[in-house]
């Protein structure tokens, strides 16, 4: 067994976090504060190779593996949620689904262009009436005279409206199969399609300087060669991509509960009580130890999911644990680095009160903790 | 041309340092090694003359470490850099300044350059000492603490920092030019480098290998450690409690006046 990271793991690991810290974290506060999409912190991660990291070097990608992927969603997220969202739903949920079933000239097309980080690309699968059961979808696109006619409402859909974003890849009802279920089909749906409109930003808790909308199709039509991959295969698909993307939003968790856990290390050394640092009270040191153990123990099973899928092997079941387990140990670690905090976490100057309203989405978002308990039953057999 | 670029492994610059008393030395262990945060701006200004100037221009890094921060070395040639050269030598440790300048200067010998870009100090032991004995070996004109550099053809243009302004100096190639903070923004290395980092080369050599024909290390060290010493743990501030804004600002110009500070 080998715990070591490669050289190159580590240099993307040290990039990430001298990036994140240097110019990343520095904007945290204002950004979220103004809610306000960061153009140039993309543009710096796409000039660095972020936006492609995992994909092959021909379609615009650097090629590193899921294991570097995972780490630099760590470091980002550590220093900022939004921008380690951004980066994770771009890759995972924008640009994933072109390399997994697109054409070879959809990925010229699309996924050359995100890898590189030119362009920003939406993942449409929750709706207004069907969120953790995704496949209550009623989003339906009908083939007419050679065209898809989409109609339908798409909710809370990540880089979907950004000035840079190329469109949206939705899951949409293509008619019924024989046992009078729906048939799910995947389109690619660029973002000038007549019909097809983007609301405003929506205004949220957290993740505040990230880009969330609500979609809407009304007789959005789109070319017939618009469909991605095969079609009736749209549920199939998106599950392939969550659990891939489980990897990643695990990832952000354990970024954040590090970046959460950094702070409160650094405020119980600083702040003194009683003619000591608070760090010198048990009260405290068993905070940030059980902390730091939770942590670890989230981490290792991120990489250890990362590692399963760069080595070939089933990881759908350790990714699934890793994303429940991560989401609930960030929930744990932001509460106990505002606890430390005192009355200063509760202020907005501390990033200990952004990180905890960016927290509750870990446990929501890609799969809530009770749905990711029901995929870990299945997964087990039961 | 060949631009070489001095560099140099230095413990972590933000982690917390300790003295071994019994030997003197820094406590390195648990300590990470990094590229001395001075030597950024070299390589960086390196890579840019290569951009400007194109055609066979290379950017070669040239170190005196042990094989173990060859990872390290790799930093480098991910930021750009095209090749490295390491001394790695038992023989090289202990080295000092003119032990340390010595070595390199026989490795630069022997690779053949044209400009020799240094750092201005490095972040441990701080004596900015390196690159004037580098240029005084390599016998040729070093300009030291350059905040601008330009090179065309063989004619190098340079300001050099002063303390209350700037000096324009040229000279020809070939030659040594030290470069301060205020030069350039050094890049981070991108993930593009970070993968093609790994099929280029870093030439290892020990210390007869690159030429270096007097002993360096603690044999040949000119100088000797007599004392290192930690800085003093700054006492604890005076602190004033007043009534109000007025009281206090009176007390603290009461403070500075009395140690003469206003």
């Amino acid at each position: 067994m080998d715990f070591d990271l490669s050289d190159e793991q580590r240099a993307i690991q040290t990039l990430c976090r001298e990036f994140a810290r240097d110019e990343v974290k520095p904007r945290a506060e204002e950004m979220d504060r103004d809610a306000a999409f960061p153009y140039d912190l993309v543009k710096m991660m796409a000039d660095l190779g972020l936006m492609g990291l995992p994909f092959p070097e021909k379609y615009g990608g650097a090629g590193a593996d899921t294991v570097s992927y995972a780490l630099a969603v760590m470091e980002i997220a550590r220093a900022d949620a939004s921008t380690g969202i951004t980066l994770a739903a771009h890759v995972s949920l924008g640009a994933t689904p072109f390399y997994l079933f697109g054409t070879e000239a959809q990925k010229e097309k699309y996924l050359v262009p995100l890898a590189r980080g030119e362009m920003l690309w939406g993942f449409g699968l929750t709706e207004p009436q069907a969120g953790s059961d995704a496949g209550g979808t009623r989003t339906r696109a009908d083939l007419r005279d050679g065209a898809w006619t989409i109609n339908g409402t798409k909710a809370f859909i990540t880089n979907s409206g950004t000035d840079i974003t190329g469109g949206t890849t939705i899951t949409a009802v293509t008619g019924t199969d024989a046992k009078g279920r729906s048939e799910i089909s995947n389109f690619i749906v660029p973002q000038a399609t007549p019909g097809f409109t983007r609301a405003k930003k929506y205004r949220k808790m957290g993740w505040r300087a990230s880009d969330t909308r609500e979609l809407s199709f009304a007789d959005a039509a789109i070319p017939e060669d618009h469909l991605l991959g095969e079609r009736g295969k749209g549920l199939k698909q998106f599950l392939t991509i969550l659990d891939g993307g489980r990897i990643s939003v695990a990832a952000l968790s354990v970024g954040l509960a590090m970046g959460a856990y950094d702070e409160a290390l650094q405020y119980a050394k600083d702040r003194h009580q009683f003619g000591q640092p608070i760090s010198k009270f048990q009260a405290i040191q068993f905070k940030l130890a059980d902390m730091l153990m939770e942590i670890e123990h989230a981490k290792l099973m991120v990489l250890k999911a990362a590692w399963e899928k760069d080595n070939k092997r089933p990881y759908e079941m350790t990714a699934s644990l890793a994303k429940l387990y991560s989401g609930e140990v960030s929930r744990r670690v932001v509460n106990e680095a505002v606890q430390i905090h005192g009355g200063y976490g509760f202020m907005d100057e501390y990033p200990v009160s952004r990180m905890y309203r960016d927290q509750k989405i870990n446990e929501i978002g890609e799969g809530t903790n009770e749905v990711q308990r029901l995929v870990i039953a299945r997964l087990m057999g039961l | 041309m060949k631009i070489l670029v001095t560099v140099k492994l230095v413990p972590d610059t933000t982690a917390d340092k300790r003295i071994d008393p019994a030997t003197k030395q820094l406590v390195r262990s648990g300590v990470e090694t990094v590229l001395n945060p001075f030597d950024e701006y070299a390589i960086e200004a390196g890579l840019q003359l290569k951009e400007k100037i194109g055609g066979d221009t290379t950017v070669t890094i040239v170190t005196m470490a042990p094989e173990s921060g060859k990872e390290i070395v790799r930093k480098a040639l991910a930021m750009g850099a095209d090749d490295a050269i390491m001394i790695s030598d038992p023989k090289a440790e202990g080295s000092d300044v003119w032990g340390t300048a010595y070595a390199l200067a026989q490795a630069i010998k022997k690779n053949g350059f044209d400009l020799v870009l240094c750092g201005t100090q490095s972040t441990d032991s701080i004596t900015g000492e390196l690159p004037g004995a580098l240029a005084e070996f390599l016998g040729v004109p070093g300009i030291t603490h350059a905040r601008k550099l330009e090179v065309e053809g063989t004619t190098v243009r340079a300001e050099r920092e002063t303390d209350n302004g700037y000096a324009k100096v040229t000279a020809d190639l070939p030659l040594l030019v030290s470069v301060t903070k205020s030069m350039n923004t050094p890049r981070y290395p991108a993930l593009k480098g970070i993968m093609g980092a790994k099929k280029k080369t870093i030439a290892i050599a020990s210390l007869a290998d690159s030429g270096v024909d007097k002993p360096v290390g603690h044999e040949g060290a000119r100088t000797e450690l007599i004392d290192l010493v930690s800085p003093p743990t700054r006492g604890k501030g005076e602190v004033f409690q007043a009534a109000d804004a007025v009281a206090g600002a009176t007390k603290i110009i009461e403070f500075l006046r009395e140690r003469k500070l206003v």
